[in-house]
């Protein structure tokens, strides 16, 4: 019989929602590091019951948690996140050069080849590797010395490595995001980076069309298709064919291009998920309507998916990671919002139902498909 | 022996209860009863003092024998209060909403 397990990060802990395949009744389990802000909760693709959780406080810090046993219980590992040699200096808001300075881990993403391989994306923007199940931390530095890093700046909400997309593929590839400084990609293990943005238009930096500077939100892949990207920018979703080298927009009759999350059906390619956002300065859905967007010719013709969620006086943010699919027929898609509610559609977007309605606000959603 | 007092979360991070008692070797300061802590509590490490700077973080404070000790230099000797287990050394988070 299948099962979900559904990884929930929030302002305040971390929680385990799970289902049989059905995924109708849920059992609750949690708060996991009550009293913490838990970026981002992510289980091993190799075994389902490693899971590593990115814990931090204003207070103490940053900790890193690992599970062995599906989330029943959890152990610190390694939180020492030093960046190789002399940091140097990135753009601060005011235009000066601001030291490297590690605040957070952002996102984790375990290998899909080792259970003790798992990389971290990290604030000040850098790529991190554990190859001992977190007990120690690398950093993949070729992309923080990257030609361009002195001219990275933060967005508002810091300058933070948000997204981290393993190629199935190719071992050795490699795709990563920065706020505010753009989609890179390695073909070398981490080794050198460059810049794959062109396409990407941002009016609100100075060079429209810049190599960098860009504030992509979130990179989505689906394995069977590793060429083909799908990005949710600041502003404008975008699509590339070609691994990144080109992007072009697929925002289409969208109601606003603005969002964060972006996600990929399961079991079909060209089936993606947003959720439009009103604005940079509105960080609610348009009308105070909460839909989900999906198109199924992989972007342009966007349609909207609303039973289930609600169509009058709703004022959530769904934020960049905090959207998921799982891999059941048919597939099951999760999102988490700021006002602490998670949904479920196992269905495929067409009907919603809410697994919680008052958690903390919603950090992060992954979800755990179990044979 | 040492007494150190712990933040709620601290305390739960190490799974302790209540203080901390710490034979702690050679002189007595804010750093060599640290060290000795994060050598017995390692999950501690990088939760008081920064990883990178070695420094107090910015919203704890370092409290003893009514005296806010966060401003002086962490390898000074602590009051003999402290170094004889008289008095705890009191590591406080700031208070904030949210």
């Amino acid at each position: 019989m299948s099962a979900v397990r559904v990884l929930v990060g929030t302002r305040k802990g971390a929680f385990v929602l799970t289902s049989d395949g059905t995924r109708k009744i849920w059992q609750v389990a949690g708060p996991h590091f009550a009293g913490w802000e838990v970026f981002h909760v992510a289980g091993s693709p190799v075994d389902p019951n490693r899971l590593y959780a990115s814990q931090s406080s204003g207070w103490f810090g940053q900790l890193v948690q690992r599970s062995d046993d599906g989330g029943k219980s959890w152990q610190p590992v390694g939180n020492e996140f030093k960046y190789e040699g002399t940091p140097g200096t990135h753009q601060w808001y005011d235009g000066t050069q601001h030291p490297w300075e590690f605040a957070r881990v952002w996102h984790l993403e375990p290998s899909p080849r080792d259970v003790d391989e798992v990389y971290a994306g990290v604030e000040d923007a850098a790529l991190f590797r554990s190859t001992d199940g977190g007990a120690s931390w690398q950093e993949l530095a070729g992309l923080r010395q990257h030609e361009s890093g002195p001219f990275w700046q933060p967005g508002a909400g810091g300058m933070c490595l948000h997204t981290i997309v393993l190629d199935p593929a190719d071992p050795q590839r490699i795709y990563v995001a920065i706020s505010a400084a753009g989609a890179f990609r390695t073909d070398d293990g981490g080794e050198t980076w460059r810049p794959i943005n062109r396409g990407l238009h941002s009016e609100q930096i100075p060079v429209p069309d810049a190599e960098v500077g860009h504030c992509v939100h979130r990179l989505a892949m689906h394995p069977a298709q590793p060429g083909v990207l799908f990005m949710q920018k600041h502003w404008d979703v975008m699509r590339s064919d070609d691994a990144g080298e080109s992007w072009h927009e697929v925002s289409g009759n969208l109601p606003s291009d603005f969002g964060f999350a972006i996600a990929v059906h399961a079991h079909q390619p060209d089936t993606v998920y947003v959720v439009p956002i009103k604005s940079d300065s509105e960080h609610f859905p348009p009308e105070g309507k909460l839909r989900v967007y999906r198109t199924r010719s992989g972007g342009n013709e966007w349609e909207p998916l609303t039973e289930g969620l609600p169509q009058q006086d709703c004022y959530v943010n769904v934020l960049r990671d905090a959207m998921a699919v799982d891999t059941l027929e048919p597939c099951g898609v999760y999102f988490g919002t700021t006002g602490g509610q998670v949904y479920v559609s196992p269905d495929g977007g067409d009907r919603w139902e809410a697994i919680c309605r008052d958690l903390p606000a919603v950090l992060s959603v992954e979800v755990q498909t179990l044979e | 022996m040492v007494r150190v007092e712990l933040p709620y979360h601290l305390r739960n991070l190490a799974e302790v209860r209540g203080e901390i008692t710490l034979a702690v070797s050679g002189e007595v300061t804010i750093n060599s009863v640290l060290d000795a802590l994060e050598d017995r509590y390692p999950e501690l490490q990088g939760t008081i003092r920064d990883r990178a700077t070695g420094l107090r973080r910015p919203f704890l404070r370092y409290f003893a024998c009514q005296c806010d000790l966060s401003h002086q230099s962490p390898d000074e000797p602590l009051p003999e209060a402290i170094a004889v287990g008289a008095e705890p050394l009191i590591v406080l988070g700031a208070i904030a909403g949210g």
